[in-house]
């Protein structure tokens, strides 16, 4: 069935003769076939968003409709990965084309099909199998195992084993009367969520090896959190340290609308680096999904559901996920121009009126859920979401911020005034918030220490308190303020400088385990409450501040964690230095 | 796609035509247009439908009318042609030779629209460019494959600061094909003239390829006056092998030529009446900068644009940012004391610093450095309002430290003549030079070992002043 193109304007055309064809079925317009997807339907006419750019198309060029929505195929192969908007990768783009350039009208497969794979059976002829269940594994890098998960429901007839292409038929399920043949490769609908048998609350937390983060605004796994910010506040930064550090053993990372220098810095650096658990290159375990902001619009549109849907189908393996979309600001006017093109009525600032509802539907895609299939090998797989928001002018009160703010649970304030003294993270302790704080309380208690909920409580009661201070230092000086005060803007000063304050460029303080950030904040918290007693006991605060120890402490976060030790030593010279400053 | 000519025009509205009755119109296809008075004028297809195009002309609309008017259809999107005979010649803002030379004889005719490098095939830029200007040098380091726009207002000296930049800018130890690409976009003739004039005067001229559409310009030429620029640019870096710096001033005056079709087609406006598309449209031009995975030459950034009503958080600067790898922010307050280049170093960033800048590169201290400037600067800054309120005598020794800092870094550091070229080095010894003046305990920024190395013999010297 092929329709005529009769309006081309930007990434939206318009087609006639289109009858039968059903909403978001993927056609192919013009003579270069450019990949579109129907976006309205009237009578036979259809609206088309192009992926491509629309250069030179012409009405009366014909269009042929796929009859199939928009699509992933999954299989092994896809980590390591680079793609598109809608899955093309673009390493292989870019060796068809053999140009520097993405040139218009290039088919290129998301999996390689000539691959073999080893593939290796858990399950054995006769076994009854349900759907999503696995049947049998293939290494897909030297760190993640990829779990075949049967699409078809019945007993298993025939299972083979050995080096297998995605396409070959690895095995036979009989399911009814019919067999059918079960390969590596499945095809998932990018708009429709992916199946699963239960969600449950999250519970566990992402350690992001971030300390603001994990010991003040910690993100569940399978959560959602969005980290709004103007530009230059460390957005990107902030995600990438997500992406390199996050115990998850899959990330997927989607490059929405923005640089293209960014990309190639991850794609650069990811191999390099080293997963602080398996030893093994970052890159092993990564998908990235690289839509710039200058590839077309409508592209960027789908890659976030591209993203999604490869997040989930890693979830159905029995996986941790970790999603991170930079930016879905640009996601969203992807949208707005698009909704603009269509001549729709806009909502608030021109954004669509189902803005919100978009954005509702895909953090709901996140979360901790228990898999399809058998009962007996029950496998929980969980898909984080953590999307940065690129509020114009850094202003939260814009509409991609509040619909966001609205789904998501975990809110990490970046400050730009934090990030021009470059105080990075520049995430700010009073704006931001966390609500999975209570369901992760019992995990804390349990993995690092009882501790740990109060020792957090008082260092923000702390941070608040010097909030307040500030504002009578701004109006009498510092100096006017009761010693025990300022006392108290000495060691907030610390947490802020000491603690907070984490170098993503820095060897070893780019990372640090949940112990360690428990026995720096510890030996912060120790100093404030022995400085305070010690005033009471009459020193004075300069003699406190003459401590040597006060220097011990601000390099505390250089300390490897194989020698953790060092700062307990540190806690020890601590006491003692205090104890002597009383003899005297 | 054949050439075809219709004189059907229905509809003249702003620099919008609308030709109907035409068939198998391209979309972006390029048009050509007979007055009347046999005046011809170039324009692009923005919309094709059966039967009608709207048509975008890159020039005024005076003396068209509906019945004379013809309308070539030339069947092809825009082309330029290109070859590096261009270098040291002055074209107009639609790539028409302006001065008295002949014209190109093309080596390709390249697609002005230009096509998105693969993120695949790009090279992570890491050259470090010294720009001899010590604010961007030592704290937002421009490297080779950057776009680093400098964000200005009116009355600020940012074409000085440009010139400058084209002057100096070097790679350490390279001496490779380098080459200027400029782009005026409704600029004066005035600030023309003293771009040109100091091309000449340093003999960068003969390396530069100017397109100059000015004030007086027809505005939409504009939309494609930027384009021409990093075609030629991306010809000459990825065909010649040449170190290509972009040069593009004012952005403002795209967005506002942007601004003026979106509203003569009458579409949706977005914030402050830009389209919404304006953030997509700005990327196809500051995208194409980078470098390109076994190709020599490179495309480098820097564009020009005025903060309307020094407002960072106006759609054009806030756009551009999000998209740019940073951004050179120029303060008035800076200006005013009479600072030259008043770069405001506050809000500046250059995201690609870290690649191009330690050990090997600049120097091993350079990103402690930087980061310690920032944050004393910062302090010093906070404390200078703080002290407008309470008196200087109601702060602390050290408050007192960071705020003599501030001003001396203000006088020092930011401060250089338009014709002083610092070597990174000087910059990184200045730096030190100038944190001597705070408390060792307080220089928590930088390495111990680099104190050690690098700062100590700051720290004694004024140890002695201090003693006399």
């Amino acid at each position: 069935m092929a329709g005529v193109l009769t309006k081309i304007a930007g990434p939206v055309v318009q087609a006639s003769g289109m009858r039968g064809a059903k909403m978001y079925d993927l056609v192919k317009a013009g003579d270069e076939e450019l990949m579109g997807e129907i976006i309205r339907l009237e009578g036979d006419t259809a609206t088309i968003q192009i992926y491509e750019d629309t250069g030179g198309l012409q009405p009366g060029g014909a269009v042929v409709n796929t009859g199939m929505p928009l699509s992933v195929e999954l299989g092994p192969g896809i980590l390591t990965s680079i793609y598109d908007g809608i899955q093309r990768p673009l390493q292989v783009i870019a060796e068809k084309s053999k140009s520097s350039f993405i040139k218009r009208g290039i088919v290129a497969l998301p999996l390689d099909h000539s691959k073999k794979w080893d593939f290796v059976p858990t399950k054995k002829k006769g076994d009854k199998v349900t759907k999503g269940e696995i049947i049998g594994t293939v290494q897909e890098t030297e760190v993640i195992e990829h779990r075949i998960m049967t699409t078809v429901a019945g007993e298993i007839v025939d299972i083979k084993k050995g080096k297998f292409t995605v396409d070959e038929t690895i095995a036979k399920v009989k399911s009814g009367k019919d067999t059918k043949d079960v390969s590596m490769l499945q095809k998932w609908f990018v708009r429709k969520p992916r199946t699963y048998s239960e969600k449950f609350d999250p519970v566990i937390p992402l350690v992001t090896g971030q300390r603001i983060v994990d010991t003040f605004f910690p993100i569940a796994k399978g959560g959602t959190a969005c980290i709004p910010g103007p530009f230059g506040s460390g957005k990107t930064v902030t995600q990438q340290q997500f992406a390199k550090w996050s115990d998850t053993q899959i990330v997927v990372y989607i490059g929405c609308g923005e640089r293209g220098n960014e990309m190639t810095e991850v794609l650069s650096e990811f191999p390099k680096l080293e997963d602080p658990k398996t030893k093994k290159p970052l890159m092993m375990r990564t998908v990235l999904i690289a839509n710039t902001s200058n590839m077309p619009v409508a592209a960027r549109e789908a890659s976030v559901y591209t993203g999604i849907t490869i997040a989930e189908y890693y979830r159905d393996m029995g996986y941790d996920v970790a999603l991170m979309a930079d930016s879905t600001s640009r996601w969203a006017e992807a949208m707005r121009e698009i909704g603009g093109r269509l001549e729709e009525m806009p909502g608030e600032e021109g954004y669509p009126a189902y803005l919100g509802r978009r954005l509702a539907e895909f953090y709901e895609r996140a979360g901790r859920v228990s898999c399809l299939g058998n009962e007996k090998d029950k496998r929980t797989g969980s898909v984080t979401i953590i999307g940065a928001v690129s509020p114009p002018g850094g202003d939260t009160s814009e509409p991609v911020s509040q619909n966001t703010l609205r789904v998501t649970k975990v809110f990490l304030a970046l400050d730009a005034s934090l990030a021009q003294r470059r105080h990075f993270p520049s995430i700010h302790w009073l704006g931001s918030y966390s609500l999975y704080q209570s369901n992760l309380e019992n995990w804390y208690s349990e993995n690092i220490s009882a501790e740990w909920d109060k020792q957090r409580e008082l260092a923000m009661s702390l941070l608040q308190k010097e909030a307040e201070l500030q504002e009578i230092v701004q109006l009498v000086g510092p100096d006017a303020l009761p010693e025990k005060e300022q006392a108290i803007l000495n060691s907030t000063k610390m947490i802020r400088e000491d603690f907070l304050q984490q170098s993503a460029y820095h060897e070893v303080d780019t990372y640090s385990s949940m112990q360690k950030q428990y026995t720096m904040l510890k030996t912060i918290l120790r100093y404030h409450e022995r400085s305070l007693s010690a005033i009471d006991a009459g020193i004075q605060l300069k003699n406190i501040l003459n401590l040597t120890v006060k220097t011990r402490i601000a390099r505390m976060k250089e300390i490897p964690e194989a020698e953790l030790k060092k700062i307990e030593e540190i806690g020890h010279e601590l006491e003692s230095q205090f104890d002597s400053l009383l003899v005297k | 796609m054949a050439v075809k000519e219709y004189q059907t025009v229905t509809k003249v509205a702003g620099p919008l035509v609308f030709v109907s009755g035409v068939s198998n119109i391209g979309y972006n296809e390029l048009v050509e247009v007979t007055l009347p008075n046999g005046e011809k004028k170039k324009g692009q297809v923005l919309e094709t439908s059966k039967g009608l195009a709207v048509v975008q002309l890159f020039g005024a609309t005076t003396g068209l009318n509906v019945n004379e008017t013809r309308v070539r259809f030339l069947g092809e999107t825009m082309h330029l042609p290109v070859s590096d005979d261009m270098l040291g010649r002055v074209f107009d803002g639609s790539g028409n030779p302006r001065d008295k030379g002949s014209s190109i004889v093309a080596e390709d005719r390249l697609d002005i629209a230009g096509a998105p490098i693969n993120p695949w095939s790009r090279a992570e830029p890491r050259d470090f460019i010294q720009t001899g200007i010590s604010t961007i040098d030592g704290m937002n380091t421009l490297v080779r494959g950057q776009k680093l726009p400098i964000f200005s207002g009116s009355g600020l000296p940012h074409n000085k600061l440009a010139v400058q930049i084209a002057r100096q800018a070097k790679v350490k130890d390279q001496g490779e094909d380098f080459a200027v690409v400029f782009a005026a976009c409704g600029i004066t003739h005035e600030e023309a003239g003293f771009f040109m004039r100091d091309f000449e005067k340093t003999g960068a001229l003969e390396r530069a390829v100017l397109f100059l559409n000015l004030a007086d310009d027809p505005s939409v030429e504009r939309i494609i006056t930027p384009r021409l620029a990093l075609t030629t640019a991306e010809y000459l870096a990825y065909e010649k092998d040449m170190h290509v710096l972009v040069i593009i001033t004012d952005m403002t005056n795209y967005c506002e030529a942007l601004r003026e079709i979106a509203a003569a087609r009458e579409e949706v406006p977005g914030r402050r009446g830009y389209p919404g598309y304006m953030y997509t449209d700005l990327s196809t031009i500051y995208e194409r900068a980078g470098c390109i995975k076994g190709k020599k030459g490179t495309v480098t950034q820097l564009s020009i644009l005025s903060m309307p009503g020094d407002d960072i958080t106006h759609p054009i600067p806030d756009l551009t940012g999000y998209i740019t790898e940073g951004q050179i922010v120029l303060g008035r307050d800076l200006h005013r004391k009479g600072i030259f280049p008043p770069v405001d170093v506050l809000p500046c960033l250059s995201r690609l610093m870290n690649a191009g800048i330690g050990d090997k590169r600049t120097r091993e201290d350079h990103r402690g450095i930087a980061d310690q400037l920032y944050a004393g600067y910062a302090t010093g800054r906070d404390l200078r309002s703080l002290s407008a309120v309470v008196g200087e005598e109601a702060l602390s020794e050290t408050d007192r430290k960071f705020l003599k800092f501030a001003d001396v870094f203000e006088n020092r550091f930011i401060r250089q003549g338009p014709y002083e070229d610092r070597s990174i080095e000087q910059t990184l010894e200045l730096g030190w030079e100038l944190l001597a003046g705070l408390p060792e305990a307080e220089l928590k920024k930088v390495k111990v070992a680099h104190i050690e190395k690098y700062g100590k013999k700051y720290r004694e010297k004024a140890q002695e002043e201090k003693k006399e």
